[in-house]
């Protein structure tokens, strides 16, 4: 029997605001231990927490990036459950009236694209950190506690773990493009749960279903969900029933492993928040939000393909982070040509962030002094072995390039009555190089113009000279 | 709508109560009669009268996204039992291993 695989995920995404969802305490990362907190999150009796309008708009933004309808009316709910990491005994999240729902979004998996609708889009608060000591005892921080998170639920419209590793890669690149969060799946600003079932072939009705959590990284979610696929294979085909259950993801040996059975939803004695207020949203407040979202990856691709005339490559690297794409932007507005702009960008500047480990607003490197770099290289001032070295320089030490290049005499040599001398002196030394060429050896002239380039320091224009070099040897 | 032992037990867990056999019995008949009560308002025709969410009719009660520092730790620790390093320090629990969110 053949099975079909359904995934469906839920990704949760820490909001990048400046106070908490519902206290004013800092909603900042790698603070000492409980220092971020104030009697809201630790949920002291008598507290009344007040909803950050900051994170709705951000809630909102994701939304609206996520091609999402608002809800006009939304609120509050409490779900309760105990745990040490939740003074409250409760999250206060949203239930049946979250702020966007209905939205979808385009991945593209070996070539091929594909619409997966999000189901909804709902606020909620973060819970703080647990360590769980090997004394019998767990360790709470309760700084994370309260901060807003919105949690992004997909259709089951996913049918392979390839295309639930493309879903979260497009769900991170527009979530990082509207700037609401860090989305860094290693520091826990996105984290993911997969809900996977299989089904024969043919058959409309989903099979149980199992949630995978403990899936920190893009290729653990990969690895497990396809783990995963085959263990319920192996169990129906033997004759077996696949449990509604959680199972944890074993990083060490890529298996899952059962942690329970799954509690119903209504375990969690949902009910309204009664300490906040309903949220209307109405057009006009949706429409300022809608401004403030900069233009998404993949109109971004579009344009750069058919009004730069870039190749689809170029277009998918240079927007893969927002940074990368104004960076890119900005190169073009500073009169740079766009293939070269591309070109470096694509080249020199990915190889030096990636062996570095940095991001482009840690080096000097600007878009006036890429632009001004590349534009000395299209003029001729500089040969483009010349500019690897004015790029070190720029990305190491900023400045522009006109006084970078001027300040080390690194000018191209491209001036006949400077560069002839210099040609002959090499000939004169290199009487072989001169036979051999008559000879028919074409290296010979290699071997030549590389004299030459080193006794200008490389500053020679290896146009000119080679020119001129031709003309000499024809002399000769 | 009758309330069973079963539901109070599973109601019980929920809250982390521990509850004797007598008890049980004892809530089972007296949450019982709270929910008979309560299903008294069945008796009202609630057809097209939208589901009230709050007692007040006021919305949109928000603040500007401003951080203040968080309270004295010193301050906030005084009700705490047992700490270490700055952390809270609780009896470790893992039977249900919900992290929250």
């Amino acid at each position: 029997m053949n099975f079909e695989t359904v995934i469906g995920l839920e990704v949760h995404v820490e909001l990048k605001t400046d106070s908490k969802m519902f206290s004013p305490a800092p909603a900042h990362f790698g603070a000492e231990p409980n220092t971020n907190t104030n009697v809201i999150d630790w949920g002291y009796p008598g507290v009344l927490p007040v909803i950050n309008k900051g994170a709705i708009e951000f809630g909102m933004k994701a939304a609206l990036a996520l091609n999402c309808e608002i809800s006009t009316d939304t609120k509050f709910d409490r779900k309760n459950y105990f745990y040490p990491d939740n003074p409250k005994a409760y999250q206060i999240s949203q239930f049946d009236q979250p702020i966007g729902h209905d939205g979808w979004i385009e991945v593209e998996v070996e070539g091929k694209k594909k619409k997966i609708r999000i189901e909804r889009v709902h606020l909620e608060e973060d819970a703080g950190k647990n360590t769980h000591g090997t004394d019998g005892y767990s360790y709470v921080d309760l700084n994370r506690q309260g901060t807003p998170l919105i949690e992004i639920v997909s259709e089951a419209d996913m049918r392979s773990p390839e295309e639930a590793y493309a879903y979260l890669e497009a769900i991170k690149q527009i979530i990082q493009y509207t700037g609401v969060s860090d989305v860094k799946m290693e520091e826990g600003s996105m984290r993911c749960d997969a809900n996977i079932s299989i089904r024969p072939i043919g058959q409309e009705k989903f099979g149980t279903k199992t949630e995978l959590k403990n899936l920190n990284s893009f290729n653990f979610v990969r690895r497990g969900l396809a783990f995963e696929e085959k263990r319920q294979e192996k169990v129906l085909l033997s004759g077996g029933v696949i449990q509604q259950e959680t199972r944890r993801y074993d990083e060490a040996t890529g298996d899952t492993l059962l942690m329970r059975v799954k509690e119903g939803s209504s375990d969690y004695r949902y009910f309204p928040e009664p300490d906040l207020p309903n949220i209307v949203i109405d057009q006009k407040w949706i429409d300022r939000v809608k401004e403030t979202i900069p233009e998404m990856p993949k109109d971004r691709r579009i344009r750069y393909i058919s009004e730069l005339g870039l190749p689809e490559y170029d277009a998918m690297v240079l927007t893969a982070t927002k940074e990368m794409s104004d960076f890119f932007e900005g190169t073009l507005a500073n009169g740079a040509d766009a293939k070269q702009a591309s070109n470096w960008l694509m080249g020199e500047v990915s190889a030096y962030l990636n062996s570095e480990k940095l991001e482009l607003h840690d080096t000097q490197l600007t878009t006036e002094n890429l632009a001004g770099m590349i534009n000395l290289i299209a003029d001729g001032t500089i040969s483009s072995k010349i500019a690897k070295k004015v790029f070190r320089e720029l990305i190491l030490k900023g400045g522009d390039a006109q006084g970078v290049v001027e300040a080390n005499g690194w000018v191209q040599l491209s001036d006949p009555a400077k560069l002839l001398p210099i040609i002959n002196d090499i000939l004169d030394k290199n009487e072989q190089s001169i036979e051999d060429f008559k000879n028919g050896k074409d290296r010979a002239v290699g071997f030549l113009v590389g004299q030459i380039m080193k006794a200008t320091k490389g500053q020679a224009n290896p146009g000119v000279v080679n020119k001129l070099l031709n003309d000499e040897l024809s002399k000769r | 709508m009758a309330i069973t032992e079963e539901d109070v037990k599973h109601v019980a867990k929920l809250a982390k109560l521990e509850i004797s056999d007598k008890g049980i019995a004892q809530f089972t008949k007296q949450m019982d009669a709270i929910i008979d009560m309560v299903e008294q308002l069945d008796e009202l025709d609630t057809e097209n009268v939208p589901v009230t969410v709050h007692g007040l009719r006021t919305y949109n009660v928000m603040r500007e996204d401003k951080a203040v520092p968080g309270t004295d730790r010193e301050l906030l620790f005084k009700n705490v039992k047992t700490e270490k390093d700055g952390l809270i320090k609780v009896p470790a629990i893992m039977e249900n291993g919900e992290a929250g969110a």
